[in-house]
């Protein structure tokens, strides 16, 4: 007999359970979404006192600029993401983006200062980002990069996780990685003491873009 | 690991004799404890008790239901592309993941932390079969370089300084010595970094088991899962079968818990829900990807409600911080890779009752663990239970128990207990000035009393007992 129909069968026989059983009616429960009447600025705050970056844009132009002052002449990847098109960002000179293959994207991740991307859903409460990985949204723009900036439409904004899962039932139907950054990467591993940038990036900016 | 049934005891005075460590273990708990406590304060988290409530209910729901969860769960991965391996015990997980390796030549391996592998001692398997297996979450990373292993569940190197680390990174890299954390870090980075990029194959843990999406959910600080999860080639999350939890709504309940009863925060840096390899149209991501679920002892537990509850533990640690054992003896006097209260009652559960007798004796029963658990677990309960196992197996000795079986007939007989009082009251012998009765030079010295007093004191018998005290001053009034 294989593992899996041992294991199953220890489980059934101590539960007193036959195969193919049904299961009694779930735990079930409300989920209680924060009421928050300005979420843009909640955002701003949390994800400040996380030692994150916030910045407000009110058209595409000063989006832009944001960007080009944070990014500062320093190397930078983006993503190929609408919003990054839209705003100017991909046009800048210098500025990776439209990889050929995986591969390729890869090592400029792993090259670049500064990794721009966009995020699908953003948590006022505790100012995270929540991140797709789906076309024009590549996982490792937002990790490997030292410094990473998201650009954030303010209607995405959601009171909290509560609020994304109420419209994400099932974010696996979505794509096979749903990553939630809630502040720079950070350790306390060797005597207590805090460190950010351990393994992704140390310093994280938020552009929202109250105009979307 | 010790051999014997009893605790290490010349170990144990060896860390309760080390201020530095002392100072280390208590300095890092408390701040722990600290944190946790605004974390679910009513103000910060105003519905803490029903979350917890609801919590230990989901949990009791799937536990009940484990087969059909666990079902559930390999359909769900299957359909996106994953492929579920279960395995019965330490050596299955490290098998497999060998086998993996050699099918795929792949000859490196980058793992983040999960308690569920260091069950498994999975890296020393792996190494004897020149494979190169490397711990990324810099307190792991650490400990693999000083061949440790965890201090404690969710600081795993909550006792070494940064000499420690600078000798640690100096010895085994050959950099030059560093005694600043922030440039300690900085060095790890690098190393790691190469090694992420290099590795066919990223392991990592689950915190939770989502059955109803067929997805892990990771969460961690320093991005090494995240790293490890997408980096490589191929994932493979390694958990124990009682991860799991019905649907990704559940969620809303345990990441609102976990962060907070583990570091005080509402959520780590990082979560991380995912389901399958890579999709068709996502850029990146592993193209493989495999669930490991590890019974190791687990379904022994299933038949007794009250044991069962060991099996709801989310792995928070904040019952080590909060408890009294725990913040003296540290983390290496226990025997496994679990510690503290929650350790006291699962490695003997797992490993049978005969392995390690003394563990559920290791508490005060003061009940902190229960309070803060986030899941509710009765551990004073089990502890208690497991007690009695003990007790029953006959390896208490006859003695021991003869002695306690007359102190329960004693406690149960008022009228004896008040003739036991009175006589203790006068003819006991009090040491000098305060003192407890360890000083005494007699009865103590007694083989069986000396022996049960070498680990407790107590103050001697009042000269006057309480229940005689109480009935003279109820004649005064
Ligand atoms: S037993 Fe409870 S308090 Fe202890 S680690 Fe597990 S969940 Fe946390």
């Amino acid at each position: 007999m294989s593992a899996r129909e041992n294991i199953l069968g220890r489980i059934r026989t101590a539960l007193g359970r036959m195969p193919g059983e049904g299961i009694a009616p779930r735990p079930n429960f409300e989920l209680q979404i924060p009421s928050v009447p300005d979420r843009t600025a909640l955002f701003c705050e949390r994800f400040e006192a996380l030692a994150g970056k916030a910045h407000l844009a009110a058209d595409a132009s000063a989006a832009l600029e944001t960007v080009k002052a944070i990014r500062n002449g320093r190397t930078a990847v983006a993503a190929d993401h609408p919003l990054l098109a839209e705003t100017g960002i991909l046009n800048l000179e210098g500025v990776e983006h439209s990889f050929p293959d995986a591969a390729a994207r890869r090592q400029a991740c792993a090259r670049c200062d500064i990794g721009i991307s966009s995020a699908t859903y953003s948590l006022a409460d505790t100012g995270t980002m929540v991140m797709f990985a789906k076309p024009g949204e590549p996982r490792l723009v937002s990790l490997l990069p030292p410094i990473h900036v998201a650009l954030i439409p303010a209607s995405s904004i959601l009171a909290g996780l509560e609020d994304l899962l109420a419209r994400v039932a099932d974010p696996a139907a979505y794509s096979s990685s749903m990553v939630f950054i809630t502040g720079p990467s950070r350790t306390a591993d060797i005597e207590q003491i805090l460190i950010r940038g351990v393994h992704g990036p140390g310093e994280v900016h938020a552009v929202v873009l109250t105009y979307r | 690991m010790n051999p014997s049934s009893g605790p290490p005891d010349a170990a144990i005075h060896e860390t309760l004799g080390d201020p530095r460590l002392q100072t280390a273990i208590y300095s890092a708990t408390q701040r722990l404890i600290d944190h946790r406590k605004n974390a679910v304060s009513t103000d910060a988290l105003p519905a803490y008790q029903d979350l917890r409530t609801l919590a230990n209910r989901i949990k009791r729901h799937t536990i009940e239901h484990l087969d059909y969860y666990l079902e559930l769960v390999e359909t769900q991965v299957t359909a996106r592309g994953g492929k579920v391996v279960f395995c019965e015990d330490a050596n299955e997980v490290a098998d497999f993941v060998l086998n993996l390796a050699k099918e795929k030549g792949e000859r490196l391996i980058v793992k983040s932390k999960s308690m569920t592998t260091e069950e498994v001692h999975l890296n020393d398997r792996l190494e004897s079969h020149q494979l190169e297996a490397v711990e990324t979450d810099l307190g792991e990373y650490l400990l693999q370089l000083a061949h440790q292993r965890p201090y404690h569940i969710v600081a795993p190197a909550l006792h070494m300084t940064r000499y420690d680390v600078a000798d640690v990174l100096t010895k085994n890299l050959g950099v030059e010595r560093e005694v600043e954390p922030e440039k300690q870090t900085k060095i790890a980075r690098a190393t790691l970094r190469e090694k992420f990029l290099e590795a066919g194959i990223g392991i990592t843990g689950a915190n939770f088991v989502v059955a109803g999406s067929g997805a892990v959910v990771v969460v961690e600080n320093e991005g090494n899962a995240r790293l490890s999860s997408s980096a490589p080639r191929i994932h493979v999350a390694v958990a124990g079968i009682e991860k799991l939890i019905p649907s990704a709504k559940d969620l809303a309940v345990f990441l609102k818990l976990l962060g907070r009863s583990a570091t005080g925060q509402p959520l780590t840096v990082y979560t991380s829900f995912l389901s399958g390899p890579r999709r068709e149209n996502e850029p990146d991501g592993p193209e493989e990807f495999y669930l490991v679920l590890l019974d190791g002892g687990r379904t022994k537990l299933l038949a007794d409600p009250a044991k069962r509850e060991s099996l709801f533990c989310i792995r928070c640690g904040a019952c080590l911080n909060h408890c009294p054992v725990y913040r003296k003896i540290g983390g290496h006097n226990y025997p496994w890779v679990y510690s503290g209260p929650i350790g006291a009652i699962i490695t003997p559960q797992f490993h049978g009752i005969a392995k390690d007798p003394w563990l559920p004796f290791a508490s005060s029963l003061c009940g902190a663990c229960a309070e803060v658990c986030p899941v509710k677990i009765d551990i004073p309960k089990v502890l208690l239970k497991l007690r009695a196992e003990v007790t029953h197996s006959g390896a208490k000795g006859p003695g021991e128990r003869r002695a306690f079986r007359l102190w329960a007939a004693v406690m149960a007989r008022p009228k004896l207990f008040s003739l036991f009082g009175a006589i203790a009251a006068h003819f006991a012998p009090r040491p000098k000035s305060g003192a407890w009765i360890r000083k005494l030079s007699w009865p103590t010295n007694l083989a069986p009393l000396a022996a049960w007093l070498s680990q407790r004191d107590l103050p001697p018998p009042a000269p006057l007992s309480f229940r005689s005290q109480w009935k003279s001053r109820k004649a005064a009034r």
